[in-house]
């Protein structure tokens, strides 16, 4: 299992340079749109020349963009490159070429209809907040076009096992299809949101819309989003990163076990989002909220695997002591570069882990919910470890896959920290505003920071402050990134295109367990099909038999419904 | 798997159980819970506030772009107020300064939660889900005063 290498066809080294290049465009537009939150919230700005004076329009591309665009892309392209690599074989290239336009049309689409102001809805589009039916149709084509995308990889591996009996699949493969069942299951519930009633409600086929309803369709999938955003991070933790770190992976078993019990667990718990909703009863948030304990065991079983793996890197370049391991990892190695990026996210995943369990904690939601914690928490996560691990490895494939040599690499490898240090502090600011009841959402520069207002809150404003210096060294560490990263892309490649190849860090495991219960998907997906049968049956039968009414659609700017 | 990682999945577990306990505890013992469902409430459209009994109260509260349905609710310390809150027009949020209510108020649904006041002062409530252009305008507020013959609520914009 030592670094070997694959070759690619022309084609699907294009298709994988597009899919990473095109959405670091629209990446950065929306890092831009985050530094400029920040600022609006502090009322440092009133207009910026991108939104104008509509601070609701810009957090919904940061949203949108960052959150849903750029790491629906990654996962595509990583898998794309990862699994005929670790399987050995090429891509249907047409197939995949489909899928990659249907993505990109739809996220184009997405995003001029929010710039020109018509889907000012953020990117959890709740009803009765009117969209351009283009919006909905444009997140439409992208998940499509990532359904398409994963469908490609079946045929692969199917006949890779039928090739190869009684091997066990490659991690990362397993890894890879986890992320995409998880996805899978949980964009059906957005699909019936967006088709069934979004769509029809928005082009005036239908009148009213059960408000409710949407909303937990919405959450059944937004929660396990979570997780199709931690997945691939996930995926080069266990099978790099050990590499990268000098030792091997403390356990293969562990890595398959933590996926399988991701199938199982990810989507029964949407409803820890609504624990402040009306029309649930609290019993069935308690259920989602005790499978919500269960999806954070895998957590701390990778907490665990992780850190065995880096103490073993450790102490093979001779520490000594319990924690000399530490002192001895390549935090700053220039030519590991990649490393940084999954050192720093590992870090910042404690504080967005324990963040995570107490959002999950039922009652103790009343204290945080909406609040500006709840920001604060999750970008401790999709833009902490999720952002990181997905920004290393966008440089590393287009690298790869352009056969490039990655250029200011000290930049690359200084990036990480640099953004590490600004998030803590932004994050700080933002978790501690929220306990002291700071609104998420909102654009406090206009009301609450503003000491002119009647609602100003003065002992917000130092809280306020810190996310905008957190913010700002959040923006510079990106913009180091995105140097480096163009200044490779156009750069000279490194020979002639035929003679190249790629290759990744693929860790060695330290116990290779046999572990034949955990080869097969089919048993966790019928189990995890089961529970969620069984926890969203009572919900949605409690939204329907507790709602009245149906909700006529409306635009952000007035409270009078648009018909 | 070698016993440091079973040691690990089993502290892991136990870690969890406690935790679970924990929110067990504060649910039944101590009565802290979630906001359930509500069927067995007419619908309403406009706010009121009547006593129920010597120190308690009902509020009715209608969230609605861009204000809340009273806008200021004066209150003497000790009061212990039922409160319903839904929307008129289109999702928003409400959390009371400092006490621990925090609802959503949806149309198409009502809400429910029960708070006790037990110090005077001024508790803000402010919306906290995105409600269009004026979200971050739209606020109230408790006046808990420490003597009050009449209990009242005032209405329109902050
Ligand atoms: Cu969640
Ligand atoms: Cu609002």
């Amino acid at each position: 299992m030592s670094d070997y290498t694959f070759r690619f066809s022309k084609s699907e080294k294009r298709l994988v340079a597009v899919l990473i290049i095109i959405p670091m465009v629209l990446l950065f537009i929306g890092v831009y749109g985050g530094l400029m939150q920040t600022l609006f919230r502090a009322g440092i700005i009133q207009s910026d020349p991108f939104v104008g004076g509509d601070y609701y329009k810009g957090l919904t591309f940061h949203g949108v963009l960052n959150a849903i665009v750029f790491t629906t892309f990654f996962a595509v392209a990583f898998g794309n490159a990862i699994i005929p690599y670790s399987l050995k074989k090429n891509l249907n290239a047409t197939i995949a070429w489909v899928a990659g336009i249907l993505m990109l049309v739809g996220s184009v689409v997405a995003a001029i209809v929010i710039l020109i102001g018509e889907a000012t809805v953020l990117y959890t589009f709740y009803p009765p907040l009117k969209a351009h039916p283009l919006f909905y149709i444009g997140l439409t084509l992208l998940v499509v076009g990532s359904w398409v995308a994963s469908a490609n990889w079946v045929p692969m591996y199917l006949q890779w096992r039928k090739e190869n009996e009684g091997k066990k699949t490659p991690l990362a493969v397993v890894g890879m299809f986890t992320t995409f069942i998880v996805w899978f299951i949980a964009t059906l519930a957005v699909a019936v949101e967006i088709l069934f009633m979004l769509l029809p409600w928005s082009l005036g086929w239908i009148d009213e819309i059960n408000v409710m309803l949407a909303r937990t369709l919405f959450w059944f999938f937004g929660h396990p989003l979570v997780y199709f955003w931690l997945l691939p991070a996930y995926v080069m933790y266990y099978v790099f990163m050990p590499k990268m770190a000098g030792g091997k992976l403390y356990s293969d078993m562990a890595g398959r076990l933590v996926f399988m019990m991701f199938i199982v667990f990810s989507v029964p718990v949407g409803t820890h989002h609504q624990y402040m909703d009306p029309a649930i009863s609290s019993q069935w948030k308690l259920l989602h909220g005790i499978f919500t304990f269960a999806v954070a065991l895998p957590s701390l079983i990778t907490a665990f695997t992780l850190a065995a793996s880096l103490e073993y890197a450790g102490r093979l370049k001779g520490s000594k002591g319990l924690f000399g391991w530490m002192g001895k990892l390549p935090y700053f190695k220039k030519e590991n570069w990649f490393f940084a990026y999954m050192i720093t996210g590992l870090i910042i995943f404690i504080f967005g882990g324990i963040g995570g369990i107490i959002n999950a904690s039922y009652q103790m939601n009343t204290v945080v919910h909406n609040t500006a914690w709840v920001p604060g928490h999750f970008h401790l996560t999709v833009a902490g470890p999720v952002m990181l691990a997905f920004l290393g490895g966008s440089l590393y494939l287009v690298g790869q896959f352009l056969n490039k040599e990655v250029r200011l690499k000290a930049w690359a490898m200084l990036s990480p920290y640099v953004y590490t240090i600004g998030l803590l502090i932004m994050s700080y600011g933002l978790k501690i505003g929220g306990l002291m009841g700071m609104p998420r959402r909102t654009n406090t520069g206009a009301s609450y920071a503003n000491p002119d207002s009647v609602l100003y809150q003065a002992d917000w404003i130092p809280y306020i402050d810190l996310t905008v210096i957190g913010g700002s060294i959040m923006f510079v560490g990106i913009v180091m990134y995105i140097i480096s990263f163009f200044t490779t892309v156009f750069s000279k490649s490194k020979g002639s295109e035929e003679d190249a190849v790629v290759t990744f860090p693929i860790s060695e495991p330290l116990h290779d367990e046999p572990a034949t219960w955990l080869r097969n998907f089919k048993p966790y997906i019928i189990i995890a099909i089961i529970l969620i049968v069984l926890s969203y049956t009572p919900v949605i039968y409690d939204v329907l038999q507790a709602t009245y009414g149906g909700s006529p659609p409306f635009s952000p700017d007035s409270p009078v419904p648009l018909r | 798997m070698d016993n440091s990682e079973k040691l690990a999945l089993g502290l892991s577990g136990f870690l969890l159980v406690l935790f679970f306990g924990a929110i067990m505890y504060a649910a039944v013992a101590k009565d802290i819970d979630v906001p359930t469902c509500i069927t067995d409430m007419e619908p309403f459209v406009t706010d009121t506030l009547f006593q129920t009994g010597p120190d308690t109260y009902e509020l009715q509260m209608v969230a609605r772009m861009w204000a809340f349905q009273p806008s200021t609710v004066r209150l003497p310390v000790g009061s212990t107020v039922d409160l319903y809150v839904t929307s008129q027009d289109i999702m928003h949020g409400f959390k009371v300064e400092e006490h621990n209510v925090n609802l959503m108020a949806i149309p198409g649904a009502i809400n429910y939660m029960r708070v006790t006041f037990n110090k005077p002062g001024e508790f803000m409530y402010a919306c906290h889900e995105f409600c269009g252009a004026a979200h971050h305008t739209m606020a109230g507020r408790f006046i808990i005063e420490e003597r009050l013959d009449e209990p009242e609520i005032i209405g329109g914009t902050l």
